[in-house]
């Protein structure tokens, strides 16, 4: 028997009004991987992502995380939502957000300041939020979640507007949580990001036109990379309809 | 709903509210200065200062918890924090009685500046005890935090949220006896004011005005305005969502 998916999603359909936004997606993401949410803006990767943390209302379908419905109760201390635009409070100090959410989990400042030195925070750990660039008021947003270990991490484009050297360590972090066996779930718009990752899902129009290993899709189109693998798939969809 | 993260959550609204220096001023001196520049006002007729004076020691608390609960509840909803806190153990009334105790704290301090000033320097006066009259500001505070609370659901923009002021809190101050005696209204308006719970933190404070003693009037006039708290509060909490399109 295979070990049972750390999220599993099926026939999940959402509208916002009448507009259908997913249209009966399906998909399992196993437990200590990192799975990539790929797809233009617009295509519903956010819909998805706030599906699988149980902040969107659904139509249809039913999304479970580490075997509980999605949003519910005992998932509150489990699972760590960082959402697009940096969700921290501007009027306080970087540290003092940190430790905030820290508190509710019942974690101490210690572990606090731990978490901002993780995300190369530490020098600005006095700054308040709100005087912060937008880089870092992400990497803020991210100690926030990454203080409390979650089992699950999911991440809404955590890269966008990041210094190359910052975006390669935090994809080494991303890494060396899924080897420590927690499982992430992390939108981007970027291709080269989705090398990084165990499996990909590509979504578009709102729903997934692929669902596999970067290797085994660059493999099945025949193209070189992922950026061309993905353009294979839809000019075959769009030349199917 | 759990009391450790009900206090860690107050915690973090009141260091919200302290690092913001010239709000926390503003909160301090506004009112102390307006109720000094009434009394000037009304610097031949102490009588009617003891009236209105008393009257806008509660009515101060009452606007600024509507106002600073809206705009930070506000911002909660719109800066995608609302969202997050929906994914963590906070429960909702962990989050709306935690903004109770910060902004109830704040009112308490506002409403201990502004008390002192116009008892000991502007000779107000009252028959009743000065603490029956604090009690009174604190629970008329929170009708304006949970109405602020309420209203901020109906706001996209903070631009809108200050124009909610004179739909839920004007006609409130006009009616509750601050600028005319309700008795003396038309008949349907007095209707109205009857129906408004700011009215009855006026009637309280009257009691404390006029009687040396605490009177089972004025726990009953304080208990409609806890009422109509506890009422808002909780429609307050229900436009709070979990889950949202």
């Amino acid at each position: 028997m295979p070990p049972t998916p750390a999220i599993a999603v099926t026939d999940l359909v959402v509208e916002r009004g009448k507009r259908p936004v997913l249209t009966g997606v399906s998909t399992e993401v196993s437990a200590g991987s990192v799975t990539g949410l790929l797809g233009p803006s617009g295509s519903g990767k956010t819909t998805f992502i706030r599906a699988v943390v149980g902040t969107q209302k659904v139509k249809g379908g039913t999304v479970t995380v580490l075997g509980e419905p999605a949003g519910s109760k005992p998932l509150r201390g489990r699972v760590a939502y960082v959402t697009q635009d940096a969700s921290i409070y501007r009027d306080l100090s970087v540290k003092a957000n940190v430790a905030y959410f820290a508190a509710l989990y019942g974690r101490d400042r210690r572990e606090a300041m731990r978490a901002i030195e993780r995300v190369g925070m530490g020098d600005h750990a006095d700054k308040l939020a709100g005087n912060l660039s937008g880089g870092q008021k992400t990497r803020t947003s991210l100690a926030c979640a990454l203080v409390i270990e979650p089992e699950v991490l999911v991440l809404d484009e955590p890269t966008v507007g990041l210094d190359p050297v910052i975006r390669e360590e935090l994809w080494d972090q991303f890494r060396e949580l899924a080897a420590g066996g927690a499982t992430l779930l992390v939108s981007s718009h970027v291709m080269d990001e989705a090398d990084r990752c165990d499996r990909l899902l590509l979504l578009r129009e709102g729903r997934f036109i692929a669902d596999d290993t970067p290797a085994d899709l660059r493999a099945a189109t025949g193209a070189a990379n992922l950026e061309a693998a993905f353009l294979h798939l839809i000019r075959e969809l769009e030349g199917a309809n | 709903m759990s009391p450790r993260i009900t206090f860690i959550t107050a915690g973090r609204i009141l260091r919200q509210l302290l690092n913001d220096h010239r709000t926390v001023g503003l909160v301090l001196a506004v009112p102390a200065l307006i109720i000094a520049l009434i009394s000037a006002i009304m610097d031949e007729a102490p009588q009617v200062f003891d009236q209105t004076g008393l009257i806008l020691l509660a009515a101060f608390p009452f606007m600024l918890m509507f106002m600073i609960t809206s705009i930070t509840l506000l911002r909660e909803r719109t800066g995608g924090t609302l969202e997050r806190l929906m994914t963590t153990p906070t429960g909702k009334l962990d989050l709306v009685v935690g903004y109770a105790i910060a902004f109830g704290t704040a009112a308490a301090a506002q409403t201990a500046v502004a008390a002192t000033v116009a008892f000991a320097f502007l000779g107000l006066d009252t028959a009743g005890p000065a603490w029956a009259v604090f009690l009174i500001c604190i629970v008329t505070s929170l009708l304006g935090m949970a109405l602020g609370l309420f209203v901020s659901a109906f706001a996209t923009t903070e631009f809108q949220a200050i124009q909610f002021m004179p739909v839920f809190v004007v006609p409130q101050l006009f009616l509750c006896g601050l600028i005319w005696p309700a008795d003396q209204m038309a008949g349907w308006l007095q209707g109205v004011s009857d129906a408004l719970p700011l009215t009855y933190a006026v009637k309280a404070l009257t009691e404390v005005r006029l009687n040396p003693e605490v009177t089972a009037d004025m726990w009953t006039d304080l208990a409609v305005v806890a009422g109509a708290v506890v009422l808002a509060t909780a429609l307050g909490a229900a436009t709070l969502r979990r889950r949202t399109d």
